[in-house]
């Protein structure tokens, strides 16, 4: 028995313990920065449970502990328990919709006494445990649309529950499973499919109002036309294979296109839409007549994927000025440049782009940042919390940050990879997938190329419920890792 | 699909991991190194740069007297853009004002002919130069109007109601020095006129700045850095004039509903005792919310009291003149004391004739400045343009005109005001314009008696008298003495000497003395005190000016005055008295019963100068 402890001990991945407290180390003084005010003067001031850094303090202590615990308990156990936790998890999310305050239009939080807890960032725990059972199963085949369909259903539930919660950004995190999936050979044409669905989405905004040229129509639209024929040719070369089918389709889009451009600009002026949409009616027929008299049947998935796109599109354009409400919209065409409002919607992110700006090389120094101390950045503690990095250590800091972060990220992939059972696997890369999810939307959205969706920096963004969800998703993982010899 | 194919997989997911860092390191380098944009932006939204304002300078008498010091004063200002729901009435009966005064001034302010800076972001001054009384009422109410704050301002009081003019005054910086000097912004006070203009690098002090921290509200969190990047403002340095108040304000009240100049320099020194310009006016006056209302009113007053004769105004000098006249013959050997010239009722030549008075004739030299003979002098220049000492008539008339401006004329002489005048010494070139080149001394025989082209302005003719008084030397006269903290230019205290000798300013010293004692200015003797003196009668196109310059004791004189009457007449009859009476109240420190009574009387009078602009 004793023997055994020791091994687990020197079987644990240290080198991703040290990331993880380097992190957590260097998120709360960058909470220490951003909260900190003029008023106060004394240091230890930092550590009273009453201020922001205190709190997070507390927490990061009961996320510590918290780890030890789970770092004792068997990889079996994870395993056996996996759907108990989930189920748990996920009636706790509902009863969370009803019984929770209002709080800015969130329903996500329960009050115990004077702590308040986001169950959600727990839900990303139990969904992880899930996912990795579902798929270890024996006779798991992702190529099986049962195993694949359900396997989707796990993280989607959350993801509904979490909706209706009314924290989208929250929600959006459970995507990253789909890398996991891909990962376990999930086809690659879903990826393909949500790639192109967002270069569809930012190009059919982005130049929906402007003009092509001299023509009366669209950029926007015709761009996102010409796109659906070059996807669509590209599935058929390098998914489908048809080398004959490709060919013919490719002179014939090709010289249409260019001819009709070039007639509508040089000989007679008329709306080159219409023309693409032709070309594109005629890839159908043709895919379609291929598939009947040659049997190429993967063809039908091209017709579905042109079919899928231009129903796409017209229901973005459709959501974009329908649906999406005032201030939603704003953010989209901020981001897209489409409006300038610094103001409003734009403030944020033009804010946060002043603070990390006038960090410069080596930056202001610990808490000598102007901008987050002067309160120019909103949410500067929690969702853009990085704007005091950037600010306070220049580029030099948040470089370094962002490579660290990188690191943690690889080395979570790599220790995937070491497993030996895909219970393991799974859920190692689940944990990296949120990870990089998290960092990748959101400094994207601090440094301004991503939209704002208010999800936090894990280790960095003050809160106590994520902090604590991230660190038990870690500590399980590191267990499970430790125990990766072990069969189950 | 086999299994080695998706385990391929793995380096797709780690290089698109790869791909994510590199993108957002460009976008930090891109932010944080190639741009400064961010930097700048930053420091205006937190940075915000509160002036501190130096006390300016303060301005003291020769006797230590307070003259110019400092009090507080409030504006009114308002943000266009800010105001919000203002009861307008409300906010008329707070500051005290009508209704349509409030519509009037709104109008001037945005009408952007009068005010070519307006902005409605920008703090625009709707009143200015309150006292804290007259603010005290809008202040409590402040709040009531959102978007109008009260600025505090130092503006200029003075402890005597003379001297005005030299003072000077202040005012909000112009546009076209904000552009030249740097440190300026607008609203800044500076010095416009008088001294205030012309020691103003010494009296503005230094600007301070405080670095104070403005979040995102707009509201002050704190100094940056606990003000270790703050700068204190330099007080102004304090000017220590050579005035004697007191002798200013007899000055003034002698001349009181007259126009005229009197000057007063220490001989020794060149400072200036005092500077009455007339008609004066209280500096008081120009202070607080009156200020508009009475500079207007002295603007546009046709006998221009905001003007300062005594270095603007140019005049003939008269008969004051006649010295530097027998100054220059006594040095070019035309004449020695003890030559006689004829004087048959004045002047004549061929059939030129100039009026002389009632004298003894022919005369030396001492009775020729002491009864002031007109013939005397007429023939010292004729004699001298005849000379064949020089080649010709224009030699001797350039020679001449060296002399002159050796003495301090036709030039600037230098004092610190601005705004002096030149005067006007005639050369040869000039008269040979209008007379071609025939021409003699009879062509231009009044310049002999400071007449014709001549003209002087009251201080060069003060300055004569002091350059007599000290036989032949004079320092640039100059009001300020001393500064605190600072140098005088040296121009200030190194004399400058002229053609003549001492040797001939003696003869001139004992003709002034006989004038005193028995000629035409008799009225200057003051028992006890060897007063030396020459009147003057300046003819022209109305009654006549009256002139007078003197200096006291006669020996080691401490005070050289010039007294200039316009249109007041023979030099006795104002000249002489004033003259007299303001070298006695500085040389006895009063005025003796008689004197007091003198003074009354010539206070009291009143010359009439119609209703021309002059």
């Amino acid at each position: 028995m004793e023997q055994r402890r020791g091994s687990i001990l020197y079987k644990i991945d240290w080198a991703t313990v040290g990331l993880y407290l380097a992190l957590a180390i260097m998120g709360w003084f960058a909470i220490c920065g951003a909260s900190y005010s003029y008023i106060e003067t004394d240091f230890f001031e930092f550590l009273n449970p009453s201020e922001r850094t205190g709190k997070q303090a507390i927490w990061m202590g009961v996320s510590f502990v918290t780890g030890i615990f789970l770092m004792c308990i068997d990889k079996r156990v994870y395993r056996n328990w996996a759907y108990i936790i989930y189920t748990a998890f996920i009636l706790l999310g509902i009863l969370t919709i009803f019984i929770s305050k209002d709080i800015k239009g969130s329903h996500s939080w329960i009050s115990i006494g004077t702590f308040s807890v986001q169950p959600a960032e727990f839900m990303k725990f139990a969904t992880t445990l899930a996912i990795a059972g579902f798929t270890s199963r024996h006779d798991f085949d992702i190529d099986k649309k049962s195993f694949f369909l359900r396997s989707i259903a796990l993280f989607m539930l959350p993801m509904i529950i979490i909706v209706a919660q009314r924290e989208t950004g929250s929600a959006l995190v459970y995507l990253a499973f789909f890398l996991v999936l891909y990962r376990e050979g999930m086809t690659g044409l879903i990826l393909l499919t949500a790639i192109s669905a967002v270069v569809y989405f930012i190009v059919g905004i982005r130049f929906g109002e402007e003009q092509l040229t001299s023509l009366p129509c669209s950029m926007g639209h015709y761009l996102v036309l010409v796109l659906i024929q070059c996807f669509s040719l590209a599935m058929v070369r390098f998914w489908c294979k048809y080398e004959r089918t490709f060919l013919t389709m490719f002179i014939i889009n090709v010289s249409i296109t260019l001819a009709g451009y070039w007639t509508a600009i040089y000989i007679i002026s008329f709306n080159v839409i219409i023309l693409q949409y032709c070309v594109i009616i005629f890839n159908i027929i043709y895919l379609l007549i291929r598939s009947r008299k040659h049997k190429e049947n993967k063809n039908l998935w091209v017709v579905l994927f042109i079919l899928g796109s231009l129903v796409f599109y017209e229901s973005c354009d459709h959501v974009m000025h329908n649906v999406l409400r005032k201030h939603q919209r704003g953010r989209i065409e901020v981001l897209l440049g489409l409006r300038e409002d610094l103001s409003g919607v734009g403030y944020n992110v033009h804010q946060s782009k002043i603070a990390i700006g006038s960090g410069g090389i080596i930056g202001k120094g610990f808490l000598n940042g102007t901008q987050t101390k002067l309160s120019y950045v909103p949410e500067q503690e929690t969702d853009f919390i990085f704007c005091t990095i950037g600010e306070e250590q220049g580029f030099i800091g948040s470089t370094a940050v962002l490579v660290m972060f990188t690191i943690f990220i690889l080395r979570l992939m790599w220790l995937a990879e070491r497993q030996e059972d895909r219970f393991g696997r799974v859920y190692g890369y689940s944990l990296a997938s949120i990870f990089l999810f998290h960092f990748t939307i959101n400094i994207g959205m601090v440094l301004g190329i991503m939209p704002v969706i208010g999800i936090p920096l894990p280790f960095f963004s003050y809160g106590g419920s994520s902090f604590l969800g991230f660190s038990i998703l870690l500590f399980s993982f590191l267990r499970i890792d430790a125990d990766r010899s072990v069969r189950v | 699909m086999n299994n080695i194919h998706i385990e391929h997989r793995k380096y797709i997911l780690g290089g698109a991991v790869i791909v994510i860092l590199l993108i957002y390191i460009v976008q930090l380098f891109n932010l944080q190194i190639m741009n400064d944009e961010y930097k700048s932006k930053a420091d205006s939204n937190a940075f915000y740069k509160k002036t501190l304002y130096p006390a300016r300078g303060l301005m003291y008498d020769r006797n230590g007297k307070l003259l110019v010091y400092n009090q507080p004063a409030y504006d009114i200002t308002f943000i266009p853009r800010e105001i919000r729901n203002i009861d307008t009435l409300d906010l008329c009966r707070a500051i005290g004002i009508t209704r349509d005064d409030f519509d009037k001034r709104m109008a001037d302010i945005r009408n952007k002919r009068y005010n070519p800076g307006y902005s409605s972001y920008t703090e625009q001054t709707f009143m200015s130069r309150l006292s804290a009384e007259e603010l005290a009422r809008f202040q409590e109410q402040l709040f009531r109007f959102p978007g109008f704050y009260i600025s505090k301002r130092s503006i200029r009081q003075y402890t005597y109601g003379a001297a005005g003019v030299l003072f000077g005054d202040i005012g909000e910086v112009s546009q076209k020095k904000i552009d030249k000097d740097p440190y300026y912004t607008r609203g800044d006070y500076i010095g416009t006129q008088g001294l205030e203009a012309f020691y103003e690098h010494q009296l503005r002090g230094k600007k301070g700045v405080e670095m104070l921290l403005r979040d995102a509200y707009g509201r002050i969190q704190g100094r940056y850095k606990d003000g270790a990047m703050d700068t204190m403002p330099t007080q102004g340095k304090d000017l220590r004039l050579g005035l004697d108040i007191e002798l200013q304000q007899l000055g003034e009240q002698l001349l009181q509903n007259k126009i005229g100049s009197i000057v007063a320099i220490e001989p020794s020194s060149g400072e200036i005792l005092c500077m009455v310009s007339s008609p004066s006016y209280d500096p008081r006056l120009l202070v607080g919310r009156q200020r508009g209302e009475n500079h207007k009113s002295l603007s546009k007053n046709k006998q221009k009291p905001l003007m300062n004769r005594a270095i603007m105004g140019t005049y003939p000098p008269g008969s004051t003149f006649k010295t530097s006249q027998a100054l220059t013959f006594l040095q070019e050997g035309i004449i020695s004391h003890e030559t006689n010239f004829p004087c048959t009722g004045g002047f004549r030549y061929n059939k030129f004739k100039l009026g002389c008075h009632a004298h003894a004739a022919p005369l030396p030299l001492y009775p020729a400045i002491a009864t002031s003979c007109n013939a005397y002098f007429c023939w010292g220049l004729v004699r001298m343009f005849s000379s064949n000492k020089y080649k010709n008539v224009q030699e001797a008339m350039n020679t001449w005109r060296d002399y002159m401006v050796s003495m301090g004329f036709g030039y600037k002489l230098g004092v610190d005001l601005p705004g002096e005048a030149r005067g006007m010494i005639p050369n040869a070139s000039f008269y040979n314009k209008h007379y071609g080149k025939y021409w003699n001394a009879v062509t231009v025989i009044s310049i002999s008696i400071g007449q014709g082209e001549v003209t002087l302005t009251p201080l060069q003719i003060a300055n004569l008298c002091a350059t007599i008084a000290n036989r032949g030397t004079f320092i640039t006269p100059h009001i300020v003495s001393s500064i605190d903290g600072d140098t005088l230019p040296s121009k200030y205290s190194e004399p400058r000497t002229t053609m003549a000798d001492k040797e001939a300013y003696e003869h001139i010293v004992k003709g002034m003395r006989q004038a005193v004692l028995n000629g035409t200015c008799r009225g200057a003797n003051i028992p006890g005190i060897e007063v030396c003196g020459k009147t003057g009668t300046a003819q022209n196109r109305g009654k006549d000016h009256s002139a007078f310059i003197g200096f006291a004791p006669m020996d080691n004189p401490k005070i050289a005055i010039a007294v200039y009457v316009e249109n007041g007449g023979f030099g006795a009859e104002y000249g002489v008295p004033i003259g007299a009476l303001l070298m006695e109240k500085y040389l006895t420190d009063s005025l003796s019963e008689a004197s007091r009574e003198k003074a009354e009387y010539i206070s009291n009078k009143h010359i009439y100068y119609g209703t021309e602009e002059r």
